[in-house]
């Protein structure tokens, strides 16, 4: 899942600074199930706008809208939304950004009448796991060539603070990051889990260097699938 | 002119806050007349939203009132709720309004004293920071 | 002869070497260079050039080991993986090399967030371990990564850490076992203070066969006070200061705390020298360079002998 986290408010309110009928959109996948930019997430944003202007005597309205998702044309083409943001000065997307990016798009594509500016009211800050209620850790960076096979399911690309491909470092110590005593060493857990699954032996030869080009350092990607176009 | 008359909302626990409340009612405890209680089941149900809601809507100030740690009637509900209203203090505080117009407390299961020394004490604190900077007009709480 | 650096004909000839260490300064201070230089000369056989070590911005080490050269001194070149991509890294490798730099230690570095600019974004486009490979096959085979010739001649005596100290203990041969297997030449250990756990490691290294294909040089600091070595232990990830040695600096009484540490570093040495495998120190006397002629003394390692 993509997991964000709300913008300190201070920086929302600078980049609404001047708009006077702002509205705020939420999204209902990843970014619901994080709570960072779901439903409720948007009213307690609206709500605290709202107090604030008020509190300025400010007479500015704020909106508040929903999407299913806002990184897919068919979850984002719904009149009562597109209704909403044509009246709107701006709009704060609450979606990670995928979202803000593809709803600025897509607004941009269905209102013709003006330029719609789309604001993010989040900080996408990783795609990880749910560890417990309230928790969230960073498991992947999309390198585009999955090693997990090798390393035990445990990656050490996103899980070793320098990405080492022939760990563990010098900085190993009880089990812990050098970076950080809250942050385990990726490759103690990969040297554990791939004892007790008999398979040490399977790190022991040297790993050659990775080819990044399948990775964000290739430039942006993309994937078409011909059996799916017509 | 008139003493500001803050505009109280109690979220009152069922199984603690609101016995105290009947126990104040029989035992003669004036109950402050500028408080509305709002009855629910576990403070652990109230949401951060509410308490903002209850801002927005012209109150000057908002209680929660839970059973004391350990006497949850659902184990856990009243710890749910401080860090509710703890997370809503500050999200006031950003949006420019004093924290202390939220407060948290909690009585023990026949504590009609202290349920009424609650109300007086965040209608004393209320008062002394003033109303609701974030209400537009005057609203009556029915 | 793998580069003809004076460090690998002693070693080649068996000679107990010793190397020290290094820290370019801040900014363009030739000076402070030259000054550690002269404390450092006759007393070590190569100095590692820290490649802004702790991640705090210095001068280049490249700079650094070429104003040793004109010192007369032999740098041993330090390069962090932290900082350089594969593309950097080569380059600057053709360019030390041109400088007459014959001795390198490929390091993954330490991570950014400890450093005065940890905003920074790192880089680790590849790990220690392929750097050694890298360099190998640059020299070796004459060729760059991608496969293209090299032009020109290009010597290096390949050099890399280890730490016997970090975690997990079991595995920490075997990653020794890796460098060995990309190709390393010698070996610099993290600062040993566990003399109980270094020969541990030691015998696992010796049953493995490692010390016959490359060169082990033992890591030794000395302690300069009974703070600095609390700092440490509690510090420094993968360095381990047994209590007894805290409380026999702690016993010297006041004023007598740094030449008891000096004192345990060069007994220090004299244990290691009789360990099997170990075939130099590597001396870390971080800001006390002029320390060092003493120590080696201490020791009994003086004078340095000769490659001819």
């Amino acid at each position: 899942m993509i997991v964000g986290e709300r913008k300190p408010f201070s920086e929302i309110m600078s980049m609404v600074e001047g708009f006077s009928k702002i509205l705020i959109v939420g999204c209902g996948s990843c970014v619901t199930i994080c709570m960072a930019g779901g439903e409720e997430e948007v009213k307690i944003l609206g709500s605290q706008l709202r107090l604030a202007f008020q509190k300025n005597k400010k007479d500015i309205e704020v909106e508040e809208a929903m999407a299913l998702r806002q990184c897919d044309d068919e979850y984002m083409n719904d009149p009562v939304l597109i209704d909403k943001v044509e009246k709107a000065d701006i709009v704060i997307s609450m979606a990670c950004g995928v979202g803000v990016q593809y709803s600025t798009a897509f607004f941009n594509r269905i209102i013709t009448k003006k330029p719609i500016k789309v604001v993010p009211g989040l900080n996408t800050t990783f795609m990880g796991a749910n560890l417990d209620v309230g928790i969230w850790e960073e498991r992947c960076v999309g390198c585009g060539d999955c090693v997990l096979e090798k390393t035990g399911g445990i990656c050490p690309i996103t899980r070793c603070a320098k990405s080492l491909l022939n760990g563990p470092c010098g900085g190993s110590s009880n089990g812990k990051c050098e970076i950080s005593k809250d942050t385990d060493c990726a490759w103690h857990l990969i040297i554990e889990r791939l004892e007790a699954l008999g398979e040490l032996d399977r790190i022991k030869p040297v790993e050659m260097y990775k080819d990044w080009r399948p990775s964000h350092s290739g430039g942006p990607r993309k994937i078409i699938r011909e059996d799916m176009r017509i | 002119m008139s003493e500001f008359e803050p505009r109280i909302i109690a979220f009152c626990c069922h199984y603690c806050a609101l016995a105290a409340a009947d126990v104040a009612g029989k035992m003669g405890f004036q109950i402050p007349t500028n408080v509305r209680i709002i009855r629910v089941i576990c403070t652990g149900k109230v949401e951060v939203l509410h308490l903002l809601k209850a801002l927005e809507a012209g109150a000057d100030g908002v209680v929660v009132i839970s059973c004391k740690f350990g006497e949850c009637y659902f184990k856990e509900g009243n710890f749910r709720a401080k860090k509710r209203v703890e997370r809503a203090q500050s999200l006031i505080q950003e949006a420019g309004l004093e924290p202390e117009r939220l407060m948290f407390d909690f009585v023990p299961g026949p504590g009609a004293k202290k349920f009424v020394d609650i109300l007086n004490g965040i209608t004393k604190k209320v008062r002394s920071l003033g109303p609701n900077p974030s209400v537009h007009q005057v609203m009556t709480i029915e | 002869m793998k580069s003809g650096s004076n460090l690998e004909r002693l070693l080649e000839k068996g000679e107990f070497v010793v190397t020290g260490e290094l820290g370019p300064p801040k900014g363009t201070d030739v000076g402070v260079v030259r000054e550690k230089a002269s404390m450092l000369k006759d007393n070590v056989d190569a100095v590692n050039i820290t490649d802004n070590q702790t991640a705090i911005v210095r001068m280049s080490s490249i700079a650094a080991a070429r104003i040793l050269i004109d010192e007369g001194l032999e740098p041993n070149m330090q390069m962090v993986a932290r900082d350089r991509n594969r593309i950097a890294m080569m380059s600057d490798l053709f360019g030390a090399n041109a400088l007459g730099i014959r001795n390198m230690l490929c390091l993954s570095g330490d991570h950014q967030s400890f450093g005065n600019h940890p905003e920074a974004k790192n880089v680790f486009d590849i790990d220690s371990i392929q750097m050694i490979y890298m360099v190998k096959t640059m020299r070796d085979e004459h060729k760059v990564i991608c496969g293209d010739e090299i032009e020109g001649d290009f010597k290096m005596f390949i050099g890399a850490a280890c730490n016997p100290f970090a975690d997990p203990f079991r595995y920490r041969v075997h990653r020794l076992a890796k460098k060995v297997e990309a190709g390393v030449d010698f070996i610099q250990t993290q600062c040993i203070y566990d003399m109980k756990r270094f020969k541990e490691f030691m015998k696992q290294v010796v049953d493995m066969g490692l010390h016959e294909r490359c060169k082990i040089l033992a890591g030794v600091t000395p302690l300069k006070s009974v703070g600095m070595a609390r700092y440490m232990a509690a510090n420094v990830s993968g360095i381990i200061i047994p209590e007894e040695m805290i409380e026999r600096l702690k016993g010297a009484g006041k004023g007598n705390v740094a030449s008891e540490g000096m004192k345990i570093v060069s007994e220090q040495i004299q244990e290691l020298s009789e360990i099997e495998g170990i075939a130099g120190v590597h001396l870390m006397a971080i800001e006390w360079e002029h320390r060092v002629h003493e120590i080696v003394e201490m020791a009994g390692l003086l004078p340095r002998p000769k490659a001819e």
